[in-house]
């Protein structure tokens, strides 16, 4: 059994709430430089070169690239033989997200659904906690913003609709929601389980790194005839018209009762913030 | 590809009819700053009879909510939000003379009916670009609404802040025009 004490938890969130914020990933910027060299439409190249030096100025300036600065989503797997010592993992995530997101100077940007009074610290955050064997923590946060979260979208279809059912109700979510998620977007798809599994693995299909491919062949073929789909829709950056309108399609599944086939299309913008550390 | 447009407002009949969806225009002078929870106080103002907190008569609205300025700075990142949220109270400001709002995403055909029948347009800035954007902010204070923190209706003072003509006062639509040109196939 190994000791992890929950300040270490909320240290490290601390720092993962302040670097999501203002520092792009590798596989992100990678995705958008690609874009900006191959995008057809005038505006639209103007609209990536606009949000790649964007990120710069951020970057170097220690600055959010986004003022929607975003719920603080987390996926952690926690060792089965890790003890946590002075307090839940709930409780440790949720003081770092409070300490990250006042001493970093983000938004807060969480209220009560129905009064619509900020909680003032941007929690609380949404957790979803697994067990793995070994004695590591593994914490994976998204900073996501309002406006690609609002376009997202879930079907329970019927089995025999099949494939391509399930590329129809892609399809038209992302058509529908135009410029509103902040093109170009990431989406995140899952299928499968029931309800809630969907829409969480269609959220977790969103923390794998942009230009990666599913381990199924089959889904990474799924995967990559979605992405050619989408891009062909010419919404584009921004949703000005263009042939990038996704850098990436990331699909998850799950076993299904035998009656069902829920998909879940969870939309990611641009400014895809999403970091990990493993301890 | 256009020349780029400037515009400082209050804007007239004569700026804003100029304008066409497509435009790049750059905007310098005042911005005042408003999301969903200032629209519905400044709609229950103008419900009660009351006057606004500022003359929107020729005026910009952005759709903003800004991170907090750290210390020397004028304000925080500062991006468009969606602006379809604001979509049920834009005619009725539009009715008492804003020239226009800037934000990302589309608009309601109430709207776009609106922006024809009140000679007003509709601009997008780039959506995610709040740290490019911020820069063309030189300075921000809040007029109105303070206990709504990001939501507080600001004045700005602005310099060449960027920004693309979505729906002018003609009916042309830069969304349609665009998905259409570069849609590959019916779907």
């Amino acid at each position: 059994m190994r000791t992890v004490k929950a300040e270490e938890i909320t240290d490290k969130v601390r720092t993962l709430c302040l670097d999501a914020a203002t520092k792009l990933g590798d596989d992100v910027k990678c995705a958008l430089e690609g874009a900006l060299k191959t995008e057809e439409s005038p505006l639209g190249k103007d609209v990536l070169s606009q949000i790649v030096e964007n990120y710069k100025i951020a970057e170097a300036g220690d600055q959010p690239m986004c003022q929607d600065t975003g719920l603080a989503i987390f996926f952690v797997e926690l060792g089965s033989d890790v003890y946590i010592e002075g307090g839940t993992v709930e409780d440790a995530v949720n003081e770092g997200v409070r300490r990250g997101y006042e001493d970093g100077y983000l938004r807060k940007s969480v209220c009560d659904p129905i009064t619509r009074k900020n909680t003032g610290d941007n929690t609380p955050a949404i957790i979803h906690l697994s067990t793995v064997p070994g004695d590591k923590v593994k914490i994976m946060i998204a900073a996501k913003g309002g406006g690609s979260e609002n376009m997202s979208g879930i079907a329970m279809l019927k089995p025999a609709q099949g494939i391509p059912g399930l590329k129809d109700f892609v399809l038209k979510t992302i058509r529908e929601s135009g410029g509103n998620p902040c093109p170009p977007i990431v989406v995140g798809i899952g299928i499968g389980g029931d309800f809630e599994k969907s829409a969480i693995l269609s959220k977790k299909a969103l923390f794998r790194p942009v230009g990666s491919v599913s381990e199924d062949a089959e889904l990474a073929a799924l995967e990559a005839e979605l992405l050619e789909e989408v891009n062909a829709l010419g919404v584009g950056p921004m949703g000005f018209g263009g042939t990038t309108t996704a850098i990436g399609v990331h699909i998850e599944k799950h076993p299904c009762h035998i009656a069902s086939f829920p998909v879940a299309v969870n939309i990611q913008c641009h400014a895809d913030r999403h970091k990990e550390v493993t301890f | 590809m256009t020349d780029t447009i400037r515009l400082t407002p209050p804007l007239s009949d004569e700026d804003t009819a100029g304008l066409k969806a497509g435009d790049r225009v750059l905007i310098s002078g005042v911005l005042y700053t408003a999301r969903d929870s200032a629209h519905k106080r400044l709609i229950e103002l103008l419900d009660s009879g009351k006057e606004l907190p500022f003359d929107i008569k020729g005026q910009l609205i952005y759709y903003v909510g800004p991170t907090p300025p750290k210390p020397g700075q004028v304000i925080g990142s500062a991006g468009p939000t969606t602006s379809g949220r604001m979509d049920i109270f834009a005619p009725r400001l539009f009715d008492l003379g804003l020239k226009g709002t800037i934000g990302k995403g589309q608009r309601s055909p109430e709207v776009i009916d609106s922006l024809e029948k009140n000679n007003a347009v509709y601009l997008a800035a780039v959506g995610g670009a709040a740290a490019l954007i911020a820069k063309s902010i030189k300075k921000a204070e809040v007029i109105a609404y303070e206990d709504l923190g990001p939501e507080a209706i600001r004045r700005l003072e602005v310099e060449d802040f960027p920004a693309i003509v979505v729906n002018d006062a003609h009916g042309g639509d830069l969304f349609k025009a665009g998905v259409e040109k570069y849609r590959k196939k019916a779907s």
